[in-house]
């Protein structure tokens, strides 16, 4: 069974690692878009520093999004997904295996481009901390509900634009905690509640996202 | 009485058009005995004066908005458990009411902000978390118009109800958290708990009334709109043609 899983997962990859181009179009996104926000608003540093949390954070949310469609869909296309619901290991694991591929390619990278992105607004030591420790805890997150959009709107044309309709709203309090576990470091109030309120939201997505992915797979494949 | 007979749209068919007709009926009733006590009866406000009257459409709206989402996961769960058709069709008929409801409570609110807070729009917790559930709604929609089989759209609409009714609470207290912490500007919403403790008999009574009047609604329109569901999707069989011969006769 943990075989099978591995095996998902270094497909998934090694996949990846053969279309270099599709992560580094997600990073790219994600630097652009925060690149973006000073030019609308002003370069002034107070100003920036105020809102580096919830830029950097909404950004992330966009670019995890737009990674999303590639979930299932190329599985989809050459039927693998299809042999994947006939093997006799649980759907819900094999989806799971998915699920932290593409977090690892989408989700891991924006984690690791957030510091830099968070200096340009002018962040101190601690707030850098945090926006790792949020995305660490959070992306995950994200990737794991977004899966359950991205199994809904499979093989639907204009999915891509259907997914952020599904999914958006759902991403709003992983967004509300993890900006808020940085703007609360950055006026001195300590983030843990933020951290243990992702955390909850992470074990609970992890238990019940698999599970629902698979049953949305089901559903549209069939 | 074994209550899976109605679960089959054939037998379903004539007892929601008679169910339909009488909530229409007792709708109309209500609302126009409701309308006449919010306009005329009702005391005016000390506090408010005339504009607090737009609470009478504004809370039942706001009650139906979320009562509706939760049906319709009920609607949405049985579905999923028993593989009924008919339970699909109820949840999908309820979503367009749903959002109708929450939209009024959004205009009305807005209108009822403008005099009491000065602002069209505060980012309150309650706007905020209503505001979501009608993106969840507009999802919901979206999703059940771009799937052209229907029973892939049933199944799918009801995973994605369910799944959106797990995330209502957690957005609603993350939402709520997200306000206390951001207190700032935000014009804070005590006066409506101003008003529940020195609303009197009658302003409750319009207000229950009303209330009544949008449940009848909301039923009388969902059983019209799951009848014409299951005219178009059994339109094949033989009982609809049955019933469209005997009524041309």
């Amino acid at each position: 069974m943990f075989a099978a899983l591995k095996c998902i997962i270094a497909r998934d990859l090694m996949l990846a690692l053969r279309h270099r181009s599709d992560v580094l179009t997600t990073v790219f996104f994600f630097i652009i878009v925060v690149s973006l926000f000073p030019l609308g608003v002003g370069p002034e540093t107070d100003l920036l520093r105020s809102m580096a949390a919830g830029v950097v954070w909404v950004s992330a949310l966009l670019a995890s999004m737009l990674s999303l469609s590639r979930l299932f869909a190329d599985d989809f296309n050459d039927g693998t997904l299809e042999q994947l619901l006939l093997t006799p290991q649980p759907l819900a694991l094999m989806v799971f295996g998915k699920i932290l591929a593409h977090w690892i390619i989408s989700g891991l990278p924006l984690v690791l481009m957030a510091p830099l992105l968070g200096l340009q607004f002018g962040l101190g030591g601690d707030a850098l901390m945090m926006l790792v420790l949020t995305l660490l805890l959070g992306t995950p997150v994200l990737s794991l509900l977004g899966a359950i959009g991205a199994a809904l709107t499979l093989g639907l044309r204009g999915g891509g634009v259907l997914v952020s309709l599904l999914v958006l709203p759902l991403y709003i309090p992983v967004l509300i905690f993890g900006a808020g576990g940085v703007e609360a470091t950055v006026s001195g109030m300590g983030a843990e509640g933020h951290l243990s309120l992702l955390g909850a939201m992470l074990i609970l997505s992890l238990l019940l996202a698999p599970l629902a992915v698979a049953a949305a797979l089901r559903i549209s494949v069939e | 009485m074994n209550l899976f007979k109605y679960s089959a749209p054939s037998i379903f068919y004539p007892l929601a058009g008679r169910l339909a007709t009488g909530f229409a009926v007792a709708a109309v009733l209500l609302l126009v005995i409701g309308l006449y006590m919010s306009f005329f009866v009702a005391p005016t406000d000390y506090k408010q004066g005339e504009g607090y009257r737009i609470m009478f459409i504004h809370v039942p709206a706001a009650w139906m908005s979320m009562l509706i989402y939760v049906v319709m996961a009920g609607w949405a769960a049985a579905g999923m458990i028993w593989r009924t058709r008919l339970s699909s069709m109820m949840a999908s008929a309820l979503a367009p009411t749903g959002a109708m409801f929450t939209f009024i409570t959004l205009w009305t609110g807005a209108l009822w902000g403008k005099p009491m807070w000065g602002a069209w729009w505060v980012w309150d917790a309650r706007l905020t978390s209503e505001l979501i559930l009608l993106f969840l709604y507009i999802g919901y929609m979206a999703l059940e118009s771009a799937i052209d089989d229907p029973r892939r759209a049933a199944r799918a609409c009801g995973l994605l109800a369910l799944v959106g009714v797990i995330n209502v609470p957690i957005i609603y207290y993350s939402v709520q958290w997200w306000n206390t912490l951001h207190q700032g500007a935000s014009i804070k919403m005590s006066e409506s708990g101003g008003i529940e403790t020195s609303m009197t008999d009658i302003m409750l009574w319009t207000l229950l009334i009303m209330t009544f009047a949008c449940w009848c609604y909301t039923i009388a329109v969902t059983l019209t709109r799951v009848r014409n569901t299951i005219l178009e999707r059994e339109s094949k069989t033989v009982w609809v043609k049955e019933m469209v011969q005997r009524e041309e006769k």
